[in-house]
C-alpha cells in the first residue's frame, strides 16, 4: 500500500513537474510571438520605464537581485567545478602514449602487473623506440599515502595523495611544462611534488622534507604539469618506492609511447593473443584519465544543479513576489498606459522584458562573483582513485552563456504571472489606482 | 453642428456575487463636435461609468456608444486600445503621470502609438507643453512639479495626439482653487481656441461653470440640462 502511495505521489510529482516545464516552454513560445509583434509594431511601452522603475525601487530589487545573483553564482560555480574537475584529469596525459593495466581494474590503485610483462611490452612493435635504442616503456608504482593538511588542528584533517614511482623514462613519457628545482636521481630519497601540494602539506616545499612509508623524503622538485592531475601527486624514483612501500617486484601499470597512431589497436590484438599479456589491458592515456574524471564530475554536476534548482526555485519564486509587488504598487500606471492605448500584449511584454532585465542584472553580479571564484583553487577526493585531485576553476564563456540563459530563465519564470496580472487589469479600477 | 457622441439607450449593470447593481439605466446623449460640457451628480449617479463608456475604457450592458461616426460598443479589446489611442485624450483626477519619467517623456507616451518619428514627436510635445504653459519644465519628473503643474502636464499628454475628444474625470478634485481656476481656463482656451470637445465629470459647482453644458445625472438617468454662459 505504501509503495503504492509513493509511485502515484512520484507520479504526480514528475506529472507535475513535466507539465510545468511544458508550459513554460510553451508560454515561452507565445511571449517570444508576441514580444515580435509588440515590436515589429512600435506598440512597446518604453523599455526606460522598466529600467527607471526597477531602479526607482531600489530596496525591493536590490533584495531579488542579490537572491537571484547568488542563485546564478552557485550555477556558475557548479559548471566551472565540473568544467575544472573535467579539463585537469583529460588535460592528464597524452594522446600518444599507452596506458595498461591489469584486465578488470578501473585505475593504477588497484591495478597490479609484473616485470617480466614490462619486458614484453617495451620490446612490442608497437612501442616507439627511445635515443638509447630501447622501447619508451615505464614501469611505475602508485600508492596512496594519508597526508594531514598543514596547519591541521586533528590527525583526521587530510586526505589521500598519489605517491608515483616512475623510471627513467617516466619524465620523458609525462614531460612537466616546468620544472622548480630539479629531477629526483635515482636510487636517492629525493622526490619532486606537484605544484598543487605547495605549501598545502607539512614539508610539500622545495628544498623542505616529507615523511611517509616510514622515511623522510626530500623535495627537490617542484613540477607543473599545466593543471592536470600529476600536479596534486608526489614523483620519485620506482625502485625506491618499491622498497619503501613493500611492493617488490611488482608495480601498477606501464606506460609506453605509441609508434603511431594505429598502434594501439594492433597492440590490443597482440596482447590478446599472447597468453603472458592478455590478463592485462590496454587504453589510450587520455581517455584513461578522463574515464577517471566521469563519476565525480558527474557526481559535482548533478548536486551542484540539485542544489542551484532548489535555490532557484527560491529565486524564482523571489522574483515573483518582487514584480507582484511591482504590479501591485504600479496599478494605476499600468490602467494609465492602458487608457493611453497601450495593448494588453504591450504591458505583457512590458513586465516580462522587465522581470528578465531584473535577472540579467543580477546574473552580471553573481558573475563577478564567480569570476572571484576563479582565483581560489580547490580540491577534493576522486573517489574512482580515493586521491586528491586538485583545480582551479574557470569561467569559460559557455558558462557565462549557461549562467545567462539559466538567469533569464529565472527571470522569465519569475515574472510571467505578475506580468499576465498587469496585462488583464481593469482599465477603470486600475486608472483609480484600485 | 454635428454630434461628435452619441449614447443610445445605453445600460450598465454591475454586478456583486449574484446581485445586480443598475447604475445607468437607459441614458439618451448627444454630444456636438466643439462641446464642453460637464457631468455633475451626486455619488452612485453613474457620471464616471457614463465617462467610461465614452471613452472606451468600459463596456456598456446594453445600447450604443458611437463616438466620431464609429460605434465602439462591440470593438475587441485591441481594436479599443487602438482607437483610444487615435480619438481620446485622458485627463484624471490624480494626474496619472508615470513617475519614473520626465514631462516631455509623459507627455510623449501616446505618441509612441503613432507612426510619427522622433524629430516630429518631439516637435508636437515641445508644442502641448508650450500650450499648457510647461515647456520650461519639461525635463521635470512628476516629483518635481506641483499639482497643478502635473495636472497641466496630464493635459498636454491628453491633447498631444490631437484626439477627437478630451475627456476628464474630476480634473480640479486635487487641487487648491487657483490652480483649479487654472486647469478650468486652459480647458476653457482649448475648447474655444482649439475646439476640442471636452466632457468632464465633476462634483464641483464651480468648476461646472467652465462648461458649457451641464448635465445632471441622477439614479443612472439624465436629469436636466444647463446652460451656464447663458
Amino acid at each position: 500500500m505504501t509503495k503504492l502511495v509513493t509511485i502515484a505521489v512520484g507520479a504526480l510529482l514528475g506529472l507535475g513537474l513535466t507539465g510545468a516545464v511544458v508550459g513554460l516552454v510553451l508560454s515561452l513560445l507565445v511571449i517570444l510571438v508576441l514580444g515580435i509583434i509588440v515590436l515589429a509594431s512600435g506598440e512597446g511601452v518604453p523599455m526606460i520605464y522598466n529600467i527607471r522603475s526597477l531602479t526607482q525601487r531600489g530596496w525591493t530589487t536590490g533584495v531579488t537581485a542579490a537572491g537571484l545573483a547568488l542563485v546564478v553564482c552557485i550555477f556558475a560555480v557548479v559548471l566551472m567545478t565540473t568544467n575544472g574537475v573535467r579539463t585537469t584529469l583529460k588535460a592528464t596525459g597524452s594522446s600518444e602514449n599507452a596506458k595498461i593495466l591489469r584486465k578488470g581494474t578501473q585505475n593504477e590503485i588497484q591495478s597490479g602487473m609484473l616485470p617480466e610483462q614490462l619486458r614484453l611490452l617495451g620490446a612490442a612493435p608497437e612501442t616507439a623506440i627511445g635515443k638509447d635504442g630501447h622501447g619508451l616503456a615505464s614501469a611505475e608504482l602508485v600508492v596512496l599515502i594519508y597526508a594531514v593538511k598543514q596547519n591541521a588542528k586533528s590527525e583526521e584533517d587530510g586526505t589521500n595523495l598519489t605517491v608515483r614511482g616512475v623510471g627513467p623514462l617516466g619524465l620523458e613519457l609525462h614531460p612537466p611544462h616546468a620544472l622548480d628545482g630539479s629531477m629526483f636521481k635515482a636510487g636517492s630519497s629525493e622526490i619532486m611534488v606537484g605544484k598543487g601540494l605547495v605549501g598545502r602539506y607539512p614539508g610539500a616545499r622545495l628544498g623542505e622534507k616529507m615523511h611517509f612509508a616510514r622515511r623522510d623524503w626530500n623535495v627537490v622538485g617542484v613540477m607543473d604539469h599545466g593543471g592536470s592531475a600529476y600536479d596534486a601527486e608526489i614523483w620519485g624514483d620506482v625502485d625506491q618506492f618499491e622498497d619503501a612501500f613493500q611492493r617488490r617486484p611488482a608495480f601498477s601499470s606501464v606506460t609506453l609511447k605509441l609508434k603511431d597512431a594505429a598502434a594501439l589497436q594492433t597492440l590490443r590484438t597482440r596482447m590478446e593473443s599472447d597468453p603472458q599479456l592478455n590478463t592485462l589491458e590496454v587504453k589510450r592515456e587520455v581517455d584513461y584519465w578522463s574515464a577517471q574524471s566521469e563519476q565525480l564530475s558527474l557526481f559535482v554536476q548533478y548536486l551542484g544543479l540539485f542544489v542551484a534548482a532548489i535555490f532557484s526555485f527560491g529565486a524564482i519564486l523571489g522574483a515573483m513576489i518582487t514584480m507582484y509587488a511591482q504590479v501591485a504598487a504600479r496599478t494605476r500606471e499600468i490602467g494609465t498606459l492602458r487608457a493611453l492605448g497601450f495593448q494588453q500584449r504591450a504591458v505583457l511584454v512590458s513586465f516580462v522584458i522587465e522581470s528578465v532585465l531584473l535577472a540579467l542584472g543580477s546574473a552580471a553580479i553573481g558573475l563577478i562573483g564567480a569570476t572571484a571564484a576563479q582565483l581560489l583553487r580547490f580540491s577534493t577526493v576522486n573517489w574512482q582513485t580515493f586521491s586528491e585531485v586538485s583545480f582551479h576553476l574557470h569561467l569559460t564563456p559557455g558558462i557565462v552563456f549557461a549562467s545567462i540563459v539559466f538567469a533569464m530563465v529565472m527571470g522569465y519564470a519569475g515574472g510571467l504571472l505578475p506580468a499576465l496580472r498587469a496585462s488583464r487589469l481593469s482599465i477603470v479600477a486600475a486608472t483609480k489606482g484600485g | 453642428m454635428s454630434a461628435i457622441i452619441e449614447v443610445r439607450d445605453v445600460k450598465k449593470t454591475y454586478h456583486r456575487g449574484n446581485q445586480p447593481i443598475p447604475v445607468l439605466d437607459g441614458i439618451q446623449l448627444s454630444i456636438e463636435q466643439g462641446a464642453f460640457e460637464a457631468l455633475m451628480g451626486p455619488s452612485g449617479s453613474g457620471k464616471t461609468t457614463l465617462l467610461n463608456l465614452i471613452a472606451g475604457i468600459d463596456r456598456p450592458t446594453s445600447g450604443q456608444v458611437i463616438v466620431g461616426g464609429e460605434d465602439i460598443t462591440h470593438f475587441s479589446e485591441g481594436d479599443l486600445a487602438t482607437w483610444r489611442a487615435r480619438h481620446v485624450g485622458f485627463i484624471f483626477q490624480f494626474y496619472n503621470l508615470l513617475p519614473v519619467l520626465t514631462a516631455f517623456q509623459n507627455v510623449e507616451l501616446p505618441l509612441l502609438l503613432t507612426k510619427l518619428g522622433k524629430a516630429e514627436r518631439q516637435k508636437r510635445v515641445e508644442t502641448a507643453l508650450r500650450v499648457v504653459g510647461l515647456e520650461d519644465r519639461m525635463h521635470h519628473y512628476p516629483r518635481e512639479l506641483s499639482g497643478g503643474q502635473e495636472q497641466r502636464v496630464a493635459i498636454a499628454r491628453a491633447i498631444v495626439t490631437d484626439p477627437t475628444i478630451l475627456v476628464a474625470d474630476e480634473p480640479t478634485g486635487d487641487l487648491d482653487r487657483k490652480s483649479a481656476e487654472e486647469i478650468l481656463k486652459l480647458l476653457s482656451l482649448l475648447n474655444t481656441k482649439f475646439n476640442k470637445t471636452i466632457v468632464m465629470v465633476t462634483h464641483d459647482p464651480a468648476a461646472a461653470q467652465a462648461a458649457k453644458i451641464i448635465r445632471r445625472l441622477d439614479k443612472g438617468r439624465l436629469a436636466e440640462e444647463t446652460r451656464p454662459s447663458a
